[in-house]
């Protein structure tokens, strides 16, 4: 991903901004700047969120996708924060630990990188909430 | 809006194909289909083409122009070419944009064909143009794979419907059954629900035999107004249906993952437009990218209750001389799946099974079949209802 | 103007490795090595964590902590000896993950396992010059050993954040005074471009952290008018087990003082959160009206040192969130294979 790409959404990524559609009272992560229930009757804001969350399915990733590669074995689960919005992110635990309805919170972490030269890309991964 | 029936139809041999290029099997595909429709470059009034990437597979866009040309249709017959992209649905989505060219009377003759050549590249740099079909803003940034997203959508049925592992194998089993009867086949051998489970993980509960391949191929269809289909052959098929749905792009935005949204649209609107049910549909060929997605598809498009078909498989209803035969061509599993291609190598099972010209998996009474096509996760879906009798 | 610590906050990574473990790999003595470090186990990053993820993990748990608006910090400054970028501030990632952006300063600051001490410092500065209403000083590190090195057995990973500012009625320790002992001293460096730090082996010790440690002791102690016997608890730079006690026990400390802030033994040397992260686990246990006194050492070299006053605020701060002895608790143990695997020793082509 391009530097400027990543940078447009950094501050989403970072700290789990998305928005909520003051019309119809749901939240949006991945940010969404178009209600798909309202569209352009929607009323969208910024909103922040906490970040408590549910695993709602999982896998563990063995054959990466490219860029991962020495990530293997990852897990990669839906999550579905309190809010409602369902995200992909990653779940930082042991592979014999994750399980279906997992609480979980946010933390920081790299994403990735455009390579040994390129810039590096961090965001937000889970962990379990305890 | 005409009627619309299929007089021609050809698939290359899928697999690996280190020899011929992209515009090779391309032109083998289409010089085939209007060999068999005995269709002659001067009658045809469109080409519409399904691929998926051209420009991360063989590093060429533009693909409408070249196929034309390489086809002898562009230098003194200018005859106009369209690519149509949904990644893996791009096939079933050209036959569509084709059907509309017929149905609307723009056009007569027109050819529906879809390619693909994924092994001029690493399978690293296969995967990676693969993984453009998912959002790679919101899927792929966290090291989303296909694989991956299925694994989900697998985990959760297994979850909520108690599909078993040994559910999922059988049906890598039963098309690999149907792709040794074909032989356009990538892989023409028998696997066992042994070999599917001591297969490596690729992303739990997935291995690698629950996964499609990647391949090389091309096919092709010629379409023409029902009116005039017997001019060309004895044994037209006409389409019934043609349908398409969205759904959101990334996985975790659906209502449930567990479903396909978009082919339960696609399927009712295909339904209602052929005035049919689903058992009236003698074959379907549906869209096995991975094992749980053949499992989401029959009971997506009304074979099976919900959460009903991973035990349907395992107790033989989707196999030939089953309740609804699927995927007797060996489906993506078996057969190959050249993502471009897939769409249009669907219908040409289906015509060849209506026709009687199957082999050793012709089914008995094959009458009325269904395709359907899926491109990423399930954020497009096709449907295609084709009849033997108009 | 005084100035003092508001909040504090800090991260471990869960996993560790046992020396016994590294030992076994490069044939080395494990229990005699255990012993002359005083270091049984180490923490190390997991493969997504680095310099840049442990300060903002650190600095959002001092936000937490207290409960701050992070708006109100008008200077970020991260100290590293492996900031993830050799050009471009891990401070900016830092200020962006807590959402104190944009009306703020930031920079980087390096001086081995010192940095995060300097920044404190800084911090105090534009603090007590109204110049900022809160500076957030952070040391952190995933602190490089190269394979088979002396320094592989130690360096660790982890972070502190500290929230410097002058309200007294936020204030959980006042900072009476700092003090600093430097000099040019090569006794420890790392080349630009090189992946490993390179050291002077016993140098580092007596012409390094002895003497200016002891330099920047008793410098603050005759500056304030204070001895060891006015202080509850005292810190020193634990790139070991025995380098502190031994310097303590060379200023008059006696175990009992400094042990509540010594935490090497199961966590190594996290370089520049090595003292934040022995004040902050001497802050978590410390009462109102306690007296601390830390310095910190980086080579190169030099020596910070504070003496800090625990005021009754630390009580409201208490509990809100994990303290160093429960984030050293229950880890992660990991072979060498999969610590190579972390640390980027170990690649898959």
């Amino acid at each position: 991903m391009s530097v400027a790409r990543f940078w447009r959404k950094q501050v989403q990524r970072y700290n789990l901004v998305g928005t909520h559609c003051k019309s119809c009272d749901e939240y949006f992560y991945p940010p969404r700047n178009m209600c798909p229930t309202c569209r352009r009757n929607g009323k969208i804001e910024s909103y922040k969120f906490n970040g408590d969350g549910e695993v709602i399915s999982f896998t563990v990733i063995r054959t990466a996708a490219v860029g991962f590669e020495h990530q293997t074995p990852y897990i990669l689960a839906i999550v579905q924060l309190k809010e409602g919005p369902k995200l992909t992110t990653q779940i930082s635990c042991g592979i014999d630990e994750i399980y279906l309805g997992m609480k979980v919170k946010p933390v920081f972490r790299k994403l990735g990188d455009g390579g040994e030269k390129g810039m590096i890309y961090y965001g937000t991964k889970f962990i379990a909430a305890e | 809006m005409r009627d619309v029936a299929i007089i021609g139809v050809k698939n290359t041999n899928f697999g690996e194909k280190w020899d011929v290029s992209f515009r090779d099997i391309f032109v083998e595909a289409g010089a085939g289909s209007l060999q068999d429709a005995g269709v002659a470059g001067e009658d045809i009034d469109g080409l519409y083409v399904g691929n998926m990437s051209g420009g991360q597979f063989v590093e060429q866009e533009h693909i409408g122009a070249l196929i034309a040309d390489y086809s002898g249709l562009a230098k003194n017959l200018n005859v106009p070419s369209t690519r149509v992209e949904a990644a893996c649905a791009s096939g079933g989505l050209a036959l569509r944009q084709a059907i509309f060219g017929v149905a609307s009377g723009y056009q007569d003759i027109v050819v529906a064909a879809g390619v693909e050549k994924m092994t001029d590249v690493s399978s690293a740099v296969a995967s990676a143009a693969l993984a453009a079909a998912s959002d790679r803003e919101w899927e792929g940034i966290m090291g989303a794979t296909f694989p991956g997203l299925y694994a989900m959508i697998a985990r959760l049925h297994m979850h909520k419907y108690g599909t078993t592992s040994e559910q999922m194998a059988e049906v890598a089993v039963k098309n690999h059954s149907n792709g040794f009867l074909n032989p356009i086949s990538q892989y023409r051998r028998k696997i066992t629900v042994e070999d599917v489970l001591s297969s490596i993980l690729v992303a739990d509960p997935l291995h690698i035999l629950d996964c499609s391949p990647i391949t090389d191929g091309a096919s092709s269809l010629v379409l023409a107004p029902a009116d005039i289909a017997h001019e060309y052959t004895d044994t037209p098929v006409y389409i019934k249906a043609s349908s398409q749905a969205s759904d959101t792009i990334s996985l975790h935005d659906r209502k449930d993952i567990t479903t396909l949204d978009s082919t339960v649209a696609a399927a009712n609107r295909a339904y209602e437009m052929a005035k049919m049910k689903p058992n009236d549909i003698d074959l379907v060929e549906v869209h096995d990218c991975f094992t749980i997605a053949e499992i989401c598809a029959i009971e997506d498009l009304g074979f099976v209750k919900k959460g009903q078909g991973g035990s349907f498989t395992q107790e033989g209803e989707t196999s030939i001389g089953g309740k609804i035969p699927v995927n007797t061509s060996g489906g993506l599993k078996s057969c190959g799946h050249p993502v471009g291609a897939t769409g249009i190598k669907q219908a040409v099972e289906v015509v060849h099974q209506l026709r009687g010209e199957a082999g050793k998996r012709q089914l008995d009474n094959a009458n009325i079949g269904m395709t359907h096509n899926v491109g990423g996760s399930g954020a497009t879906a096709v449907v295609h209802i084709l009849a033997r009798d108009r | 103007m005084k100035t003092g610590i508001v909040s504090y906050g800090a991260y471990i990574p869960k996993y560790r490795i046992k020396v016994e473990e590294i030992a076994r790999v490069w044939g080395d003595d494990a229990e005699s090595l255990s012993k002359g470090l005083k270091v049984d186990e180490k923490s190390v990053p997991d493969i997504d964590e680095d310099a840049a993820t442990i300060a903002v993990e650190s600095a959002r748990s001092a936000i937490a902590r207290c409960n701050i608006d992070p708006t109100r910090i008008g200077a970020v400054y991260t100290g590293s000896e492996s900031h993830p970028y050799a050009v471009k501030p891990t401070s900016t990632i830092v200020a962006e993950a807590i959402g104190a952006t944009p009306q703020l300063t930031a920079a980087d600051f390096e001086f081995a396992c010192k940095a995060g001490t300097a920044a404190v410092q800084a911090c105090m500065g534009l603090a007590a010059s109204k110049q900022i209403d809160l500076g957030l000083a952070i040391g952190s590190d995933v602190s490089q050993g190269a394979p088979g090195d002396a320094l592989e057995y130690t360096a660790a990973a982890g972070g502190v954040s500290m929230l410097i500012g002058t309200n007294p009625d936020e204030i959980i320790a006042n900072i009476e005074d700092t003090y600093s002992f430097t000099t040019d001293t090569p006794d420890f460096w790392r080349r630009e471009g090189m992946p490993y730090p390179e050291h002077g082996g016993r140098f580092t010790g007596e012409p390094g952290y002895f003497k200016h440690v002891t330099g920047a002791a008793e410098g603050l102690m005759s500056k304030l008018n204070t001895t060891p016997k006015d202080y509850d608890y005292a810190v020193f730079h634990q790139p070991n087990g025995k380098f502190p006690s031994r310097v303590a026990k060379m200023l008059g400390f006696t175990t009992e003082q400094i042990l509540p802030g010594l935490v090497v033994p199961k966590l190594g040397n996290t370089y520049s959160g090595s003292c934040l992260m022995g004040i902050a686990a001497t802050l978590d246990q410390a009462k109102p009206g306690d007296c601390i006194f830390a310095t910190a050492f980086g080579s190169g070299a030099g020596a910070d040192a504070f003496s800090f006053e625990v005021t009754e605020n630390i009580e409201k701060s208490r509990n809100k969130v994990a303290t160093i002895e429960e984030m050293l608790q229950n880890p992660t143990y990991i072979d060498y294979s999969i610590y190579a695997k972390h640390k980027d020793k170990l690649r898959r082509a």
